[in-house]
């Protein structure tokens, strides 16, 4: 579970007041807002990157407020994937395992697991560059997924992909939030995008978070 | 395929024109210098005592004050791209000091400064008025301020959000850096130790001042071309100044290649 109690932001004028906003463990969420509503800012509240004024952040029933991002147990994928850029995909697949310090059998096993669930076998030995949209998605879900987290976190992770990918796209992130058993925040301003993946939709304006669906 | 005409304008022809002139007058200059007398002259002159340690001295004080400059640049480029605190630009501005003031100035500074009781202490522990290590330390003090300068903004053109995913998959905040920051950054590294090499090598007013220019022992490239020009010989300062010509172009040259292969 997802949950943010009473959360104040501020930055200048820009403001969030008391937000509030729950996500059932297992269940996919969408948060649904204007571009410069301050979606993104919630999300980064909840991967710990930053701190609210006030109010409370847990994840799986545990207050995580105060903790660092490393400890929240959460995968992040970002707009634009974020990927390491003079990592191959291999070491980015295999960067948070090798941050614990895992065996490198251990690494290499979940390595080419995570590469075959998501179709990136063939670009293991390359480096980001050069990658299309929808393949840099792939990397950098599969990056956040290797330390198997609860939670997963995407800020528009369709944004910049192609039209005719998107719904591939779009069924291959339901399919894992499904099968890894994940409790995801999704972050998006396209009203389909939140209809063909969320259980529950949420919308955030004037600094208010809403409930607009649930599934 | 095709070909586009050029349409030459009044206001091309004209950039083109300041930009040619420029141009031909920086390789008059050049061409001057390597013609006033011949190779063999030349040659003579780079193979005298003092010139052969004048540029062992130079290479190797402009290698180590590049390599100190970086360790500092890193850190303060990171400090003042990335932190957020009361105070940032008035130190921002601070740390442009070196570059602003006259190098005499620089020079007669660092001279002042060993005489405080602090500074008499370091002196105590190791020497630099007057030393080897006061030109390394002369060239440091200006070569870290535009190796700083240029770290600061490799940081800016970094995204931050490889190191923020980082921090998400287990990182602490030097971790992150260490990690993913800095080998992308080692582009912008390399471009501030070859800027800060550069300074160093043409500095000559702080030494001049701080560690003064005695033969075979605190003289650098420049100060042999004031030597030779003090002396009358004409020939061996033009040696000494085209060779740290070559080495000018050579830095330019590296910078350029290995900039952008990294």
């Amino acid at each position: 579970m997802i949950q943010l109690e009473s959360i104040v932001w501020h930055a200048g004028t820009f403001r969030l007041e008391n937000i509030q906003l729950t996500i059932p463990t297992g269940s996919y969420g969408v948060l649904m807002g204007r571009t410069g509503t301050g979606k993104t800012t919630l999300l980064e509240i909840v991967c710990g990157l930053r701190q609210p004024l006030s109010g409370r952040v847990s994840i799986g029933g545990r207050d995580v407020t105060h903790e660092p991002p490393a400890t929240r147990g959460v995968g992040y994928v970002p707009q634009d994937g974020a990927l390491f850029p003079t990592m191959t995909i291999r070491e980015q697949l295999g960067f948070a395992l090798r941050i614990r310090r895992l065996p490198a059998r251990e690494i290499v096993e979940r390595v080419e697991q995570l590469a075959t669930e998501l179709g990136l076998t063939a670009l293991l030995d390359r480096l980001p560059h050069g990658l299309s949209g929808g393949e840099r998605q792939r990397v950098a879900l599969g990056r956040a997924l290797a330390a198997r987290p609860k939670v997963l976190l995407l800020d528009e992770p369709l944004s910049a992909i192609d039209e005719e990918l998107r719904e591939e796209l779009a069924a291959l992130l339901r399919r894992v939030q499904r099968d890894h058993g994940l409790t995801a925040l999704h972050i998006t301003h396209s009203r389909a995008e939140a209809d063909l993946l969320a259980d529950v939709i949420f919308r955030l304006a004037d600094s208010r978070i809403t409930e607009v669906y649930r599934g | 395929m095709t070909t586009r005409a050029v349409r030459v304008t009044p206001f091309w022809g004209g950039l083109t024109l300041a930009t040619g002139a420029y141009l031909l007058f920086l390789l008059a200059l050049l061409g001057s210098a390597a013609t006033y007398t011949t190779p063999g002259h030349l040659w003579a002159a780079l193979g005298s005592r003092e010139i052969r340690y004048s540029i062992g001295l130079s290479l190797v004080s402009c290698t180590a004050s590049a390599l100190l400059a970086l360790f500092l640049a890193v850190p303060v480029g990171y400090l003042l791209s990335r932190g957020r605190f009361p105070g940032k630009s008035w130190l921002d501005a601070a740390l442009d000091i070196p570059i602003v003031l006259p190098p005499m100035v620089v020079g007669l500074c660092l001279l002042t400064f060993f005489q405080t009781p602090l500074g008499k202490a370091i002196e105590g522990v190791m020497h630099f008025t007057y030393a080897v290590a006061g030109v390394v330390l002369a060239q440091f003090v200006i070569g870290a301020a535009f190796a700083v300068r240029t770290m600061r903004s490799v940081f800016d053109h970094l995204s931050s959000r490889p190191e923020d995913v980082a921090m998400t998959l287990g990182c602490s905040r030097g971790q992150a850096v260490w990690l993913v920051t800095l080998p992308a950054a080692n582009r912008g590294m390399f471009a501030a130790f070859s800027i800060a090499w550069a300074r160093s090598l043409g500095e000559f007013g702080p030494i001049l001042v701080f560690a003064g220019i005695t033969r075979m022992k605190t003289e650098v490239l420049p100060t042999s071309i004031f030597i030779e020009l003090s002396a009358g010989n004409l020939e061996a300062a033009i040696a000494v100044s085209l060779l740290m010509v070559a080495l000018a172009l050579v830095v330019l040259v590296a910078v350029r290649i290995f900039g952008e292969r990294m």
